[in-house]
């Protein structure tokens, strides 16, 4: 294969420092500052990818990020990342690069028999194939149809990469380190202000080394890299280069992706950034004119021929036409001739330009072809000929010299050889193509109004700032490097003294060395033009969307079909939905639309742009929550002393929790009934820390409990706890606990686990907003307190024997009284509580001695046989008193849905009574707490409760909501919420669970399974 | 989003907790009627543009604050105190 390198020159490349790669297994050569797409041209490859939906051969298109061809799979393994943009990912010795999209290889793909069915494949073929009778083969296709259109396939292994992400903070935040980024950071950063300027490359200078100029005397690209040596060194100024900047959102905050370069553990860094002003210096990319076969390899933009020229010293193509319809690529052909390319002829359809423009031209050899237009792109895996037509006053002489003359009579040796219309050929490996520059919009259009239409460059600029930002240079549609430098500075100047500070506006001097570029309308600049007209029979596809394979044709036929509107044409034919976001597309597409709608561009409007402005991996958004990482793990400060005493841990929200501390050889049902049993029989330990605990403190403390819970807490003794139920606003249960009165203004409150935030949240709020007038303030202590439970018919001996000075026995510690004691030395507060419905205890001791109280506990107790017990067998024991937690507590139950009723207060106001006390939330035939029974097999919670047999269940008139083994029923045994439950008691039903196939009959029971009379409570 | 607490100053939202319109007329304690809990606490407006939330600094300094906040562009005009501690000015 001939490469195109060129014996010197090449900016970004180092010569010195040759390797190779690896492309579809082949070796490539490369020096060290290649990108992908650099190294395989110079290598002379001229097919680096298949296209999307017609796997047509393609080649390296562009420079940059607009790159909508070469996209290429990179590594192997976990670590193969698809959909590498070539043109902008940096070669490395050994990489393994690989074609997308084609099989065996982009150079010999089977899948190119799609072209043979491409009238099948026009806009919308997807939508109209798979809707109506054939929808339902879809599912049959899509398989076949994902393989054979698409991009490259992500791996399906764990990816091994580190993701991070990162906060930063700046007055101004500048976009684009091109000559407007950098002359406005340079302004704005010398004038104090703190500045972030971020550039998705490597470098500064954005497209400044394909100038020929000087800017305050020195050569363009050595004054962008003296101001970016002048900004590194401000420390105001932080300089985040292969960062790319691709959301605007509310508030001045901006996402970004910065590219770590292969350096250091991590892969990609997303990056959170808040400016209070914004300088948009997004540059502008060169747009291709569409004509027939203008998706062959060897075309290409022609400020990208001039970048693989300059940057990496590699030659576009070895002989070349350049078609374009604008000043500004005269002088990028006059820059690509004086490095020594090689350029056959010149195609533009304008029919003069200036003599500044065409003299260094016409010097070089190159032949220049006005009035024509480059028709149609000839060749099968790459440009073999490019077919120039005439236009307008030339097609029409040249159609008068068919009439007059007979065909193939030549004449002069300026005018080309005839033929039909005027149309021949020039033998070429390669078109360069521009159509003018289009403005990178997107970021101001995310935070802006709708873009506005620009006649003389014929494409869109910012709209209405809808935020602090400033556009400008080339984005703005800037024309001349003088113009967008100074706009640069400029916008630095405005923003800096935006935000305070004191800048001083200072003129730079730009000199270009080719003058006579012309950048307005009136004098002709540019002539928009879009689109070619294709010549003679049978003409191949011209592409609008090169990566969605979108050709013109397929952008009418959506104008045909109604699809008028710019957000419709894109959805219908997937235009500018690809990664590269339209930038080389956009415009065109609509041009053509608006062309088929016999309509002004403008008119037909553009699409509104989003985020993300380049492709983001989900990894980086994900950052470094992954797996475990996902979110907080909450343990208690008995964690140790848990995991010492063999217990099995479970997560429980955010809790890691003991479920079982099994026995050796001893299964989950075994532990926890065992457990369970234990407890009822002797004594058992719990760990209770993870429940809300929150100190309600003033001389307001009670008045306000008495308004936050149903039942009365004013009148609560000192020394006493109370059981508590809290509603909502809307007069559903929100939460209960209980309430322990340690002084005359002082109570303790527990919540459940699962409420402990929203309570606080909703006191506080009460606090705050609603009754201001009381003198009550709050403190959590949910982590200051290690709680243990201390439960069963020995829970009064084995503390006993721990306590000091406090009286222990049935009458001077009665069940709900609270002491504050000393236990094996230390402060604690002991409640005689019951949730087991055993005599028990809740210790709180402050966190830190927490795990000695529990070995004393343990230590002390040995031979009254203590024993932890986890939160199975917790769970058991509540169930078999009937006692409600999460699962009945869950936002739809009124106090009378379980049988709390009772505990409404009618002598006093609080929160939720007037819309509790709505009559729909007591009626008849609510969904009632009742007991359950299983009378053949174990039946599992989330079971309908149905009347009918498996066959005919009947309608659903509740649901089992906590099941357990009961070892003191010898039964299964659940609760449930059932229709009019309370007057069922006796009947049968049957826990309906058709997904995991079970259907078993249950008896309908009262809650209370275990000493109904709470008579073990008071032992 | 940033939020300016008057007490922890500026701060990303996510260190809020959004509480709900702070327009919302609460009736007194003593109301037993429904139809006007009904009304505070189900009607509630989701209007465009200008409104007074309440948010409270769950991850700062827990403090309840009366936000100023165009529900359109998110922009943040004030936050003040609720409670005796926001009368003060
Ligand atoms: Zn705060």
């Amino acid at each position: 294969m001939a490469g195109f390198r060129l014996s010197s020159g090449g900016s970004r490349i180092d010569r010195s420092r040759p390797f190779t790669f690896t492309f579809d297994g082949s070796p490539v050569e490369a020096f060290a500052g290649d990108t992908i797409a650099s190294a395989l041209m110079a290598s002379g490859r001229s097919i680096v990818a298949r296209s999307f939906k017609y796997h047509r051969p393609r080649g390296i298109f562009s420079a940059g990020a607009e790159e909508p061809n070469a996209l290429v799979t990179v590594g192997s393994g976990g670590e193969r990342e698809p959909n590498v943009n070539a043109a902008t990912r940096l070669a490395a010795p050994g990489l393994e690069v690989s074609g997308q999209n084609a099989w065996p290889s982009v150079d010999r793909d089977i899948g190119a028999v799609n072209q043979v069915f491409a009238p099948f494949f026009g806009a919308g073929f997807y939508y109209k194939t798979f809707i109506g009778p054939l929808r339902r083969s879809w599912m049959w296709y899509e398989p076949a149809i994902r393989r054979a259109a698409g991009m490259g396939s992500a791996s399906l292994d764990p990816d091994p990469a580190r993701y991070e992400k990162a906060n930063v903070f700046a007055d101004l935040l500048v976009v684009g380190a091109g000559p407007a980024g950098l002359a406005a950071a340079l302004a704005a950063g010398r004038a104090g202000a703190r500045v972030i300027l971020a550039e998705a490359e490597p470098g500064p200078g954005g497209a400044i080394d394909l100038e020929e100029a000087t800017i305050d005397g020195a050569p363009a690209a050595e004054w962008a890299a003296m101001a970016s040596l002048e900004l590194s060194e401000m420390a105001n100024v932080r300089l985040m280069p292969r960062t790319h900047v691709w959301g605007y959102y509310d508030g001045g905050v901006l996402a970004a992706l910065e590219d770590c370069g292969g350096e250091g553990e991590t892969r990609c860094r997303h990056w959170r950034i808040e400016a209070r002003q914004v300088i948009l210096a997004t540059g502008a990319c060169e747009r291709p004119i569409v004509f027939s076969g203008n998706d062959r390899p060897g075309v290409m933009l022609a400020s990208a021929g001039l970048a693989y020229v300059r940057r990496y010293g590699t030659a576009p193509g070895g002989s070349i036409v350049l078609f374009c319809n604008n000043d500004e690529a005269w002088r990028q052909a006059a820059l690509l001739a004086e490095a020594g390319v090689k350029i056959a002829a010149i195609v533009d359809p304008r029919t003069e330009v200036p003599g500044t423009l065409a003299g260094p031209i016409a010097a070089k050899g190159i032949d220049i072809i006005l009035s024509h237009v480059v028709a149609a792109a000839k060749g099968a895996r790459r440009v073999e000929a490019a077919v120039i037509a005439p236009v307008g006053e030339a097609a029409r002489a040249a159609e008068a010299a068919r009439i007059d003359r007979p065909a193939g009579e030549a004449e002069g040796e300026s005018v080309p050889p005839a033929s039909p219309g005027g149309v021949f050929e020039i033998a070429a490996d390669t078109i360069l193509v521009s159509g003018g520059h289009t403005p990178i919009i997107n970021l101001a259009s995310q935070a802006g109004g709708p873009p506005v239409w620009r006649e003389e460059i014929a494409a869109f600029v910012p709209g209405e700032p809808r935020q602090d930002w400033i556009a400008a240079g080339a984005m703005t549609g800037a024309p001349t490097l003088e113009i967008a430098v100074n706009q640069g500075a400029e916008a630095g100047t405005l923003a800096a003294n935006a935000l305070g500070f004191n800048a001083v506006a200072k003129e730079l001097a730009v000199q270009i060395q080719i003058q006579g570029l012309r950048t307005s309308i009136q004098d002709g600049g540019l002539l928009p033009l879009f689109e070619v007209e294709p010549v003679g029979e049978k003409p191949d596809k011209a592409f609008v969307d090169l990566q969605h394979d979108v050709t013109a044709d397929d952008v009418r036929l959506a104008g045909r079909e109604g699809f008028v509107e710019a957000e419709h044409l894109k959805r219908y034919t997937t235009l500018g939905m690809a990664n590269d976001q339209g930038r080389t597309s956009a415009i065109n597409g609509l041009a053509i639309l608006a062309g088929e709608r016999q309509m002004p561009i403008p008119a037909v409007g553009t699409t509104r742009f989003r985020p993300p402005l380049a492709p983001v991996p989900l990894g980086a958004i994900v950052g470094r929550e992954r797996g475990h990482h996902m979110r907080p793990i909450r343990r208690s400060p008995l964690h140790h002393a848990h995991l010492e005493a063999g217990a099995e841990m479970m997560h429980a929200g955010l809790w890691l929790r003991p479920r079982v501390y099994a026995h050796k050889g001893e299964g989950l049902f075994a532990a926890y009934t065992r457990e369970a049993r234990h407890v009822r029989a002797k004594v058992g330990i719990a760990d209770v820390s993870t429940l809300g605990k929150i100190e309600v403190a003033g001389p307001d403390a009670g008045t306000f409990l008495d308004r936050v819970y149903t039942n009365t807490f004013s009148t609560l003794p000192v020394g006493k706890a109370r059981y508590g139920l809290m509603l909502r606003e809307d007069g559903f249960v929100f939460d209960d606990g209980t309430a322990w009165r340690l002084a005359e203004d002082r109570y303790l409150v527990t919540t459940t686990t699962a409420k402990a935030a929203e309570v606080m949240m909703h006191m506080e709020f009460l606090l705050a907003a609603v009754w201001p007038e009381l003198k009550t303030t709050l403190a959590s202590v949910s982590d200051q307190y290690a709680g243990i439970a201390v439960a069963g018919p020995r829970s009064r001996a084995l503390l006993a024997r721990l306590v000091d000075g406090t009286p222990m026995d049935r009458e001077a510690f009665p069940f709900m009284g609270v002491r504050q004691a000393s236990i094996a030395g230390v402060p604690a507060l002991i409640a005689r509580l019951s949730f087991s419905g055993e005599n028990a205890y809740e210790v709180y001791v402050g966190a830190d001695c927490g795990p000695f109280l529990w070995s004393e506990l343990l230590r002390q107790g040995a031979d009254l046989e203590v024993a932890p017990y986890g939160l199975e067998a917790m769970g058991t024991l509540r169930i078999e008193k009937g006692h409600v937690a999460g699962p009945e507590l869950n936002g739809r139950v009124s106090a009378h849905d379980l049988g709390l009723g009772k505990l409404l207060s009618k002598k006093k106001p609080f929160v939720g009574k007037p819309l509790a006390l709505r009559p729909a939330l007591s009626e008849e035939g609510r969904m009632e707490l009742v007991g359950l029974l299983a009378t053949d097999a174990a039946f599992r919670s989330g079971a309908h409760l149905v009347a009918g047999t498996e066959e005919a269940p009947g309608a659903s008139e509740g649901h089992v909501t906590s099941v357990t083994y009961s070892p003191e029923l010898r039964n299964h045994i659940g609760l449930a919420m059932l229709k009019g439950g309370r007057k069922r008691h006796g009947q049968t039903l049957f826990a309906a669970d058709p997904i995991r196939g079970a259907h078993c009959r249950v008896e309908i029971v009262s809650p209370h399974f275990v000493d109904p009379q709470g008579e073990r409570l008071d032992a | 989003m940033l939020i300016p607490c008057p007490v922890c100053g500026m701060r990303d939202a996510g260190e809020y907790h959004y509480r709900g319109d702070a327009t919302a007329e609460r009736p007194p304690l003593a109301e037993e009627a429904a139809e006007p809990w009904v009304r505070y606490v189900y009607e509630r407006q989701n209007p465009r543009g200008e409104h007074l939330e309440f948010w409270q600094h769950v991850h700062g300094c827990r403090q309840f604050l009366v936000v100023r906040r165009n529900t359109e562009t998110h922009e943040v005009f004030e936050a003040r105190l609720v409670g005796p501690f926001g009368q003060g000015e």
